[in-house]
């Protein structure tokens, strides 16, 4: 991962003394509200149903096993002994209060992270693959990029008060595990000609108006990635709608243009600055490659014989083995998913003696290294084959070994009602509720792969839009209800999911969704096919039909 | 409304014209539409000229004047409101003006930073206090990344120099 | 911050004044005396537009104390105490509906 140099360490230094200050001026009543609310929102702070919120920033989704711990006890001394991961790869926590969070920035910059831009109209953490640079199927380590991007969008003078946030993410695989084609920007690194480049999609977002983004660049050769990120912003800073909050995102300005007008704009500014002072030679790039500390693989063979054992003898550990390992670019070593989805938990929870425990199989089985991926569970990148029995055991005795990644309890949600002064619907217990009814494991596994995204309101924290199973809360005369989206996907084929009809009541929704999974069982031509592919057959129809069907 | 220019306060010279007021001696500020309805005459006057240039308008239509213009002020309706940022760079870095760039509006010291790195030298700061601790507040951080126009080092020409020096 | 031309407000029915207390962000509510309580059942109600009104000009004027103050419908008790109308407010009221990680 990337180590901070005395620069970045001094700037984090810098930020802290200045939130300090800030949160001092506000609590004397020298700013008021009006002022204080945007710089807090900078560093992460939200105020929401009983209590601050602080949302701190993990760059690219890394983490060392010393920031987890850090998180940890951040946890336990500032807020109640958990954080909630979120689907930008960072962490919030829920119960903190103001006139401690500078002493929180400063425990966690010691450790060279802060809430920096995680919230408020700026450019906000750079999201990638959480296999990155372990992932099979990639052309280059992504987060290279991920991290030049983290440094050039750091404090930007010129982009700290857009007309709206502004989200980066990039992917380097085959397949897209950053959901690029839904962020503001989406980045594809490819390679043309043996040279490295990017495929540059804007205006994509979920949210009240959701839409794909689109490709207005198929090739930026790398050292043009700032150039051309800064035209792109700086047409986004000057022509976005600052007129109305619904539509000031970039996916706006982009559709009300038209993605070619858009395209030539940027390219028009990005010639007058191409060749200016943002161009990354390879000194540039290879400064920050050098702080990236890769760790030394152990050369290994694949498929050892403890894991060959394991998976002969122990039903459950091979269960595991099927649904939460991927196969490693380097032989002899895996990826290991750890499911932040218990049956019956809030999704993406973690408390403060997971994360030290975690932290402590990091650095006994992951060579210290820790990923937070954006469907809310944790990554170990990388993992020898032969420990993957004895790490198995040790992560299910603390509940992270649940063996429903990518399936139907593996449910993305945001906070909810619970906690968010923005929901109009709870989300954590209909997850919980969902989970509940589907807790055989071997029963979502027939299943197959299937992502329920719950979301409490139109805001789409849970991107329920891109769910193969889409909810979307509402309330109507102080009842909560749910709609329901089929199609959805959020990968480099994405697309919007399509409503079935009706919203239905909070006690229906289970028995609802079931039904939508009993017509796929039902309806599949072989088990090879998933649940949106049947979707995608078969239309919303013969779904739609049965869902409502004991009404 | 404390003017604070090139980090100190400063006083202004410049008066403000309604775009039917004669033009009297002195340093006059005219609107963007009064400058370029009447541009050669003003800009021939023998006075300095400054503009006051909306948020919403191309700072490229201004380039016909800049080298003959004293002060263009750059408005900040609401600090939320970041394109005079954007106007700035423009301004000092594609168009080469080198007269006062001035921010006015909502201008409060926790943007001041952002905007001396924009390329502003002059700020009607909002509040007295913000005055006082001008300095104080410019000098919040000692680490850029971004090379502007403002010529800081940036943390990469810092790292590029460390290398050099094997430090 | 209420505009000075937003000088009407519809309510329902039994209104309190709640916001989030500055230091800290606890839910607290606007009490006759002008002053702020953890506890809805100690909160002045409003019943009359003009009464809610009165109630946001002293919430607003104190929002050094207490920020983002807003009327949210109350119940009254048979005592005439208010208790919290809507979902959300009952949140607030008696925190999440979940029992929170670790606490089990």
């Amino acid at each position: 991962m990337y180590v901070y140099d005395e620069f970045d360490r001094t700037f984090l230094e810098e930020r802290v003394a200045e939130f300090r200050d800030q949160v001092a001026r506000r609590l004397s009543g020298e700013l008021n509200e009006e002022e204080f609310k945007p710089l807090r929102l900078m560093n992460g702070v939200y105020l929401q149903l009983h209590a601050y919120m602080l949302r701190v920033c993990i760059p690219y989704g890394t983490l060392s096993s010393q920031q987890l711990r850090a998180l940890g006890a951040v946890a336990r001394k500032y807020d109640r002994g958990y954080g909630h991961f979120t689907t930008r790869q960072n962490i919030q926590f829920n119960w903190i209060k103001l006139n401690e969070l500078p002493d929180a920035m400063a425990d966690l910059a010691k450790v060279g992270i802060h809430g920096l831009q995680t919230s408020g109209n700026c450019i906000r953490n750079t999201t990638t693959d959480p296999w990155a640079g372990a992932a099979a199927d990639e052309v280059e380590d992504p987060r290279l990029y991920a991290e030049v991007i983290r440094q050039w969008s750091t404090l930007h003078p010129e982009f700290t008060y857009l007309p709206r946030k502004f989200k980066i993410a990039i992917t380097a695989a085959r397949h897209d595990r950053a959901a690029i084609r839904v962020h503001d920007i989406g980045l594809r690194l490819h390679q043309r000609d043996g040279e490295t480049g990017f495929e540059v999609m804007v205006g994509g977002g979920l949210g009240r108006s959701p839409f794909i983004g689109k490709t207005i660049k198929d090739f930026l050769p790398k050292e043009h990635l700032l150039s051309y990120l800064e035209a792109v912003l700086r047409t986004y800073n000057l022509g976005g709608r600052r007129d109305n909050i619904y539509k000031a995102r970039i996916k706006i300005q982009v559709h009300e243009m038209g993605a070619e007008a858009f395209a030539a704009k940027v390219e028009a500014e990005w010639a007058e600055i191409r060749d200016g002072a943002l161009k990354l030679d390879d000194a540039a790039l290879d400064a920050i490659r050098d702080r990236f500390l890769v760790p030394d693989l152990d050369a290994l063979e694949d498929q050892p014989a403890e894991l060959a054992r394991a998976l002969a003898t122990d039903a459950a550990f091979a269960r595991w083995h099927s649904n939460s390992v991927a196969p490693h670019k380097a032989k002899g070593h895996a990826i290991v998913t750890l499911s932040l989805k218990p049956v019956g938990a809030p999704p993406g929870d973690a408390t403060a003696d997971q994360m030290d425990a975690i932290a402590d199989l990091a650095d006994q089985y992951a060579y210290g290294e820790i990923r937070v991926a954006h469907e809310q569970n944790l990554t170990f990148p990388y993992v020898r084959q032969k420990d993957l029995p004895a790490l198995w055991a040790k992560l299910q005795a603390i509940g992270v070994a649940t063996p429903n990644v990518g399936l139907l309890t593996d449910i993305i949600a945001c906070p909810g009602l619970d906690y968010c002064s923005l929901a109009n619907a709870r989300s954590i217990p209909i997850a919980q509720k969902l989970t509940e009814r589907f807790a055989d494991e071997a029963r979502i596994a027939d299943i197959g792969r299937l992502h329920v995204n719950i979301s409490g309101c139109i805001n789409a924290c849970g991107h329920h839009h891109v769910g193969h199973i889409g909810i979307l809360g509402v309330e109507k005369k102080d009842e909560e209800f749910f709609q329901i989206t089929l199609g959805g996907k959020g990968n480099s084929k994405a697309r919007i999911g399509e409503l079935i009809g009706p919203a239905v009541a909070e006690s229906e929704i289970v028995d609802v969704v079931e039904r939508l999974v009993d017509t796929y069982l039902n309806l599949r031509t072989s088990p090879a096919e998933t649940f949106v592919a049947a979707v995608e057959r078969l239309g919303i129809e013969p779904f739609k039909e049965r869902a409502y069907a004991p009404r | 409304m404390p003017l604070v220019k090139n980090g100190a306060l400063a006083a202004d010279p410049f008066v403000a014209l309604d775009d039917d007021a004669a033009l009297p001696d002195g340093p006059v500020i005219v609107s963007a539409a009064r400058l370029l309805a009447e541009g050669p005459a003003l800009v021939a006057r023998n006075g300095e000229i400054g503009v006051a240039w909306p948020n919403d308008k191309d700072v490229a239509e201004l380039q016909p004047f800049l080298s003959r213009l004293s002060l263009i002020t750059l408005t900040f309706p609401k600090f939320r409101d970041g394109r005079a940022y954007s106007q700035a760079r423009l301004l000092r870095e594609r168009y080469g003006y080198k007269g006062e760039l001035r921010a006015v509006g909502n201008v409060l010291r926790d943007q001041v930073l952002l905007m001396v790195r924009a390329g502003f030298d002059a700020f009607a700061l909002e509040k007295a206090a913000d005055a006082e601790v001008f300095g104080k507040a410019v000098a919040t951080y000692s680490v850029f990344y971004q090379p502007t126009g403002d010529r800081r080092p940036t943390v990469r020409d810092a790292r590029t120099a460390q290398a050099a020096t094997g430090v | 911050m209420t505009s000075p031309l937003q000088r009407k407000l519809k309510i329902s029915g039994p209104t309190v004044v709640t916001a989030n207390r500055l230091a800290d962000g606890v839910s607290v509510w606007l009490t006759a005396a002008g002053s702020w309580s953890e506890t809805i059942s100690d909160a002045a109600v409003g019943t009359t537009g003009d009464e809610v009104l009165r109630l946001l000009d002293i919430a607003h004027a104190d929002e050094n104390t207490a920020v983002g103050a807003y009327p949210a419908p109350a119940t009254l008790a048979a005592d005439g105490t208010p208790q919290p109308a809507n979902l959300r407010e009952r949140i607030r009221v008696a925190g999440p509906t979940i029992s929170l990680p670790g606490a089990a």
